[in-house]
Order: structure tokens, then C-alpha cells, then sequence
């Protein structure tokens, strides 16, 4: 593993508790070749995947089977390179939608957005919608609404055009060169326009070998009915959550 | 009062100081977004040469910011050293920048005028230096701190070792934090940015580094990166914090969306000095701060975000911090767009931070989306080792797993201290030689025997022998 020919770190055995690049051996006070190259091709990757874009109509189809109506917005950003340098546009709705949205009176409503990995939210969005939506029994929740060309804040404007209690965001995160999929989620209570995000709470790295999906269905159903108890989302709510999920497996113990 | 400068047949205006700050910047994504940038690069230059004639006072007298609506401006004019400025007070900026390339602005006279500095008159330099300027005055100024290790002494390079996890999971955090001090790093604090911001995971994660530092008394100290209200939660039941972490910015406003007020991290220090967990020192805050944090926060109040990110240094100093790390790259292109401008931006900030007063370290980093890459780290992190550099980040390598951006490894770190000659601090250059992770010349080649030491006992014998 280490490259060039060299033998493995004595610690090379601890690799099994993270994904994190440890053990890489070395080349003098460098890199030995093979971890040098593992790098690029990684970095390469995740270049390469920040040029997709989202089908929203196919997301849209894939969130049909849960049971509630699912609108398809876009922010006023025009492609994919205004999105990335102006995100004061990706935090707008584009009029167009904002007029198609509907109001009511929602308890929550969820918002599904490319942000900056497509693949995040192609393939971790629908299963933790339907795991948390199973867990909020008596809550009126609002149209799954599909964003595309998304920042966090576009949520603000979702929710105070659909007359929504909260608002939670389910976005792509950039992508890290180990995890080209990690999903985020943002709670904000009372959404409008102009919201810091001290007020807002926030879950990150969801992905199969980060926060899996049924503990961060769990949190988030935790923080969404903390949040409606107190009336407030941001730094006033404390992610106090237990760290097990009741009947889930055991922490490993602690490195000795 | 407006400026005016002719360049060619054309005559540029600048309504105010505000314009004229932000119209001399290099150019940067995240100003032209704010729309305050120069139209181009001749406008640039004429309001870089008005700026050179602006009296340094001036930025005192009229702060970008106004004194009335801003607790940030408040501190920084409340606090100002009129004795300390005396001796600069005649000078304009562009005076001002001979004088600190002059030989006679030594270690003594920088660390002498700091107190009468204001953030503005150090971005207001800065502006009409090269990098070579910043990096040659930076090099001359001493910041020295100290809680169980000393950071800033001349010659030296610290490292913060940053093992995170995506699910805070203990024995990754510890097989992260056994590979960086194998490879010599950690002296600068052992820091973990916690995936989620619990006072539980908070308690857990401070006790894990803590039961480390202790079994093999490494002269280091820990942080968990938890916003400062989780911080002052857990010091209050007990747990040990050795520094209090918070993001800062250089508005009112932009600390507002991160939570915090002056007087709240004023607490926070008091608390973390009560509990006396350092040994050489107490210096107990460590401050993060990033250019573009106001704008994205709409709290620039139309200034440039060079500028507010030295106010951010003006907050730094109330609260005399251990370290002060601009995360220089991690913000997104819409502020620094590619190598270039991150490479600007980390030296600016360094050289700002430090002739205020400040132990400056930076993050040299990037994220995917923007235009740069690890050659472009690379290119920086010398040149901050050259400027003298208090620390950086060592993260295993350079991929961080939870923050999803990339750093300097604990291999880049080696590669600057030995390539420039940089050692660790002291307590912890005195470590790893007892360790036996560092050979008789310094150089970090661990032996068996140390590393065998330092492992966890479920290590298998066979595993080991490699």
C-alpha cells in the first residue's frame, strides 16, 4: 500500500477504524508515489462529478411512491457557473415557481436540492424522506418540493410561500474526495427571507458510511419535534439527541 | 470626501474610503459578487495610488463601519493606543509601507506600534504591498503564545492536528491522532471539528483527546470545535476544555449569524481561565476567521471582504488567543475563485493578522469546486513558511473526511519544516526526541519501538513487525 516498494506503517492496521488517509508511509519527508496518485485520481473524480446536473423530473417521479405531492422548483441562477458564483441566486425562488406554489398551513415542509452533489441527493433523499416521514405520525407535512440550482436558504423562500411551520432542506454537500455523496439537512423554524443561519440547525454527512440514514431520521425527527416544542430552530436548540437509536447496535468502545 | 486619480486620459473617482479600500483590492470572486470591486484593472491601480496618499489617521478618524451601529468598530476605537500610534501618525499608507520595510521597523518597533494599528490601517497596507512584501514583513514581526506549548518562537512551525470523522467515531478520531503525532504533529492543539454540535458529543470527544495527551504527556493542548455556547455548557459540568474554539467575524452583524456577542466570548474566556489547565501559558481562546464570512452573512456593510476579515482580527486580539486560524480556502469560489486569489487572500490575512498582534496560522486549503489544486497548496504553504507562520493544519492526507475539503497533510508539514528549516515547538520538539518518534537530527523517523508505544494494545504482534 504505501508505494515505491516500501513496507506498510506498523500502524497500517488502524486503516479499519476511518476512511481517513492514515498510515501513508513515506518517501523521505514525502509522499511515497502510490498514496501521491490515489489522491489525484480521487480529486479527479470529484472534479469531474461536479459537472452533472440534476433531473429533477426523475427525482420528482422517484419521490412520487411517499404518498404526497411533489412540486419542482428552480432559484434564479441560470446554469450551472452563475450557481457557483453567485449564491445570492441560488437562495432566491425564481417568480415563476414562487407564484405556482400554493399556500396552506403546514406543520413542515421538506425541500430536496441538488446543492453541490447531485449524487448525494439522487441517492440518499428518497429513503431518508421515507424513514422520516414514518416518524412524524400527526404532523400535516407540506409537498416534497425538488429544487434544482439550490442553495440552503432557497428553503426560506419555499416555506413562506407555502405557509410552512418549518422548513427542512435536504442538500447535496460538496463533495469530499472520500465522500462524493454526503447529504445534508437544515431545519429552520419559521422560514423567511432574510434568516441567518444562526438560526437554523443542521445535520451533516449523511451517507451509508457517514450518519446512516435511519440515525439521521432519527435526529432529524428528534430536532423537528424539539424544534416545534420550543418554537425556534438555531443555536437556542441543542442537538441533545441520544446517540443510539433505541434498539440500534452498541457503539464500539473506545480505541484502549 | 471623495478621491480622485488620473491614470491616461481617464479620471477615476472614489465616493468614499469604503470605495476606495475595496476598489484598490486584488481582484477577488467574492468582491466583484458584492459588487464593490474595481471595473478594471486601471481603476484599480488609480485607487490603489490615492489610497498610498490617504494620512493613515484618516482610517481612524473615519471608521468603515459606523462607531454607533457596530460593536466591532466600537471595540476597535475604544481600545485604540493613541501613544502606541504616535509615532505613525503623520505617515500616509503608502509612508507607511516604506516604514515597514525599512530596517528600522524591527521585531521591537512592529511589536511596539501593534497596539496603535487599527485593522483598517492593516488592510489599507496591504493593499498596495506585493506578496513579497507581505511575506517580508510578516517574516520580521514576533507573536509568541502559550498554554502548554509555546507557538510563534522564531524558527519554529507548529501543526494543528485535525482528526476528524464524520460520525465523531472515537477509535477513528484515535487512529487519526496516533498517525499525525507518528509523523510529528500536534504541537500547535490537537483540534476536532465535531460532526454535530452536542454538549454529549462535545464532553466525549474533549475526554478522548484528553486521556491521549495524558497517557503519553504530550506538552499539547486540545479543542473541540463546538460553537462557544456549547463550550461554556460543558465547562460549566466539569468537562475539560483547554480552549474555547468560536468562528469570528469582522461586523456586528456577521458575529450575530454566528451566534456570538463580544461579551459572551469575554465569559467564555474567563471561564476556560478559571478552570488553569495550562502549564507554560494562558492563552486559552483559538478564533477562526475567513474572508467572505460577512458578505455571505450580509454584514459587510459594502466594504470589501479583505478588509472586514482584518476587522475580524480587531475582535481576535480583545481576547488574547493561543491561535488565530484563517480557513483561507474553504469558503467556495464565489469568494476566492482559484489559486491565485487563494494564495493572495492567505497571505493578506497572515500578514494583517500578525502585525496586529496576533499568533497567526492558517488553514491552506481548498475545496473541489474551486480552481485550484494541491500544487497551488503547495506554492502557498511555502511562501507562509517563509512569512513565518505560526502553524497549520495537519490533516491526514490533506483529505478531510468530514469537512470535505482539502488541507495540508502531516507529509506537506514535514515537507516545510525540513525544506525551510523549521522546527517544532519546543516542548513538543523535547517530546518527540524522548519518544523516539523524532531521530538525533530531528527528522520524524519513528522506531518500532516508539511506534509500538504509542499504539493501542489490541495491536497484533504480527501487525506490528512490518
Amino acid at each position: 500500500m504505501s508505494g515505491g516498494g516500501g513496507p506498510d506503517e506498523p500502524w497500517a492496521f488502524l486503516r479499519r477504524h476511518t476512511a481517513a488517509r492514515i498510515a501513508l508511509g513515506r518517501a523521505g519527508d514525502g509522499l511515497p508515489t502510490a498514496p501521491l496518485l490515489r489522491f489525484q485520481a480521487a480529486w479527479a473524480e470529484a472534479r469531474d462529478s461536479l459537472k452533472s446536473s440534476l433531473d429533477a423530473e426523475a427525482l420528482a417521479a422517484r419521490l412520487a411512491p411517499l404518498g404526497l405531492p411533489v412540486e419542482t422548483v428552480r432559484s434564479q441562477a441560470a446554469d450551472g457557473a452563475e450557481y457557483l458564483k453567485r449564491p445570492d441566486l441560488g437562495r432566491r425562488l425564481h417568480p415563476d415557481d414562487a407564484a405556482r406554489l400554493a399556500p396552506g398551513r403546514w406543520d413542515a415542509v421538506f425541500v430536496v436540492a441538488d446543492g453541490l452533489s447531485v449524487r448525494a441527493v439522487e441517492s440518499h433523499a428518497a429513503p431518508l424522506l421515507e424513514a422520516v416521514l414514518k416518524r412524524l405520525g400527526g404532523w400535516s407535512v407540506g409537498p416534497l418540493v425538488v429544487a434544482q440550482r439550490a442553495r440552503v436558504a432557497l428553503a426560506d423562500d419555499v416555506g413562506a410561500a407555502l405557509g410552512a411551520a418549518m422548513t427542512v432542506i435536504l442538500i447535496g454537500e460538496r463533495p469530499g474526495l472520500s465522500s462524493p455523496d454526503s447529504l445534508g439537512a437544515y431545519l429552520t423554524w419559521a422560514p423567511q427571507r432574510g434568516r441567518p443561519n444562526s438560526d437554523r440547525n443542521c445535520l451533516s454527512n449523511i451517507r451509508p458510511e457517514g450518519l446512516a440514514i435511519d440515525a439521521a431520521a432519527f435526529k432529524l425527527a428528534w430536532l423537528m419535534a424539539e424544534a416545534r416544542r420550543l418554537t425556534l430552530t438555531g443555536v437556542g436548540l441543542k442537538d441533545a439527541a441520544p446517540d443510539l437509536i433505541p434498539g440500534g447496535a452498541e457503539p464500539p468502545p473506545a480505541l484502549g | 470626501m471623495a478621491f480622485a486619480r488620473t491614470i491616461g486620459h481617464t479620471t477615476y473617482r472614489f465616493p468614499d474610503l469604503r470605495d476606495l479600500l475595496a476598489k484598490a483590492s486584488p481582484r477577488r470572486s467574492g468582491d466583484e459578487l458584492a459588487g464593490v470591486a474595481a471595473g478594471g484593472e486601471a481603476e484599480r491601480v488609480a485607487a490603489r495610488m490615492a489610497l498610498a496618499d490617504l494620512p493613515l489617521a484618516r482610517l481612524l478618524a473615519e471608521p468603515v463601519v459606523p462607531y454607533e451601529e457596530d460593536a466591532v468598530t466600537r471595540l476597535v476605537c475604544d481600545g485604540h493606543d493613541a501613544a502606541a500610534f504616535a509615532p505613525l501618525a503623520s505617515l500616509t499608507v503608502g509612508g507607511f509601507r516604506d516604514w515597514l520595510l525599512s530596517d528600522a521597523a524591527d521585531a521591537a518597533a512592529l511589536a511596539a506600534v501593534a497596539p496603535g494599528l487599527t485593522p483598517e490601517m492593516a488592510a489599507a497596507v496591504s493593499k498596495i504591498m506585493r506578496n513579497q512584501d507581505l511575506i517580508a514583513v510578516a517574516r520580521k514581526v514576533r507573536v509568541t503564545t502559550a498554554f502548554r506549548s509555546t507557538i510563534g518562537l522564531p524558527g519554529r512551525l507548529a501543526v494543528r492536528l485535525q482528526p476528524n470523522h464524520p460520525t465523531d467515531d472515537a477509535e477513528g478520531i484515535a487512529a487519526s491522532i496516533l498517525d499525525g503525532l507518528l509523523y510529528g504533529c500536534g504541537d500547535a492543539v490537537i483540534g476536532i471539528n465535531p460532526a454535530t454540535d452536542s454538549p454529549a458529543a462535545m464532553v466525549r470527544l474533549l475526554h478522548l483527546i484528553d486521556e491521549v495527551r495524558r497517557r503519553y504527556d504530550i506538552p499539547t493542548q486540545s479543542c473541540v470545535l463546538a460553537h462557544v455556547t456549547t463550550a461554556m455548557a460543558v465547562m460549566a459540568e466539569g468537562a475539560p476544555v483547554d480552549l474555547v474554539f468560536q468562528s469570528i467575524a469582522g461586523t456586528e452583524k456577521a458575529n450575530d449569524s454566528f451566534g456570538i456577542t463580544l461579551p459572551m466570548l469575554a465569559e467564555a474566556r474567563e471561564q476556560a481561565l478559571a478552570l488553569q489547565r495550562g502549564t507554560v501559558g494562558d492563552n486559552v481562546m483559538y478564533f477562526e476567521t475567513g474572508q467572505g464570512s460577512a458578505l455571505s452573512a450580509d454584514a459587510h456593510w459594502g466594504c470589501d471582504q479583505q478588509t472586514i476579515e482584518a476587522r475580524a482580527y480587531g475582535v481576535a486580539r480583545a481576547f488574547s488567543p493561543l491561535l488565530v486560524n484563517t480557513v483561507v480556502g474553504f469558503i467556495g469560489p464565489e469568494y476566492l475563485y482559484d489559486g491565485k486569489q487563494i494564495i493572495r487572500a492567505g497571505l493578506e490575512d497572515h500578514f494583517c493578522g500578525k502585525l496586529l498582534g496576533l499568533p497567526m496560522g492558517v488553514d491552506v486549503c481548498y475545496t473541489n469546486h474551486c480552481e485550484a489544486d494541491q500544487d497551488d497548496m503547495d506554492t502557498l504553504l511555502t511562501l507562509l513558511g517563509a512569512a513565518g507562520v505560526a502553524f497549520v493544519m495537519g490533516v491526514p492526507g490533506a483529505d478531510d473526511i468530514m469537512l470535505n475539503y482539502q488541507s495540508t497533510s502531516f507529509h506537506d508539514a514535514l515537507y516545510v519544516r525540513s525544506t525551510l528549516g523549521l522546527k517544532p515547538a519546543p516542548e513538543f520538539e523535547d517530546w518527540l526526541a524522548r519518544m523516539a518518534i523524532a531521530d538525533a537530527a530531528g527528522r520524524i523517523r519513528p522506531a518500532l519501538a516508539a511506534t509500538r508505544r504509542l499504539l493501542p494494545a489490541q495491536a497484533g504482534a504480527g501487525e506490528g513487525a512490518a
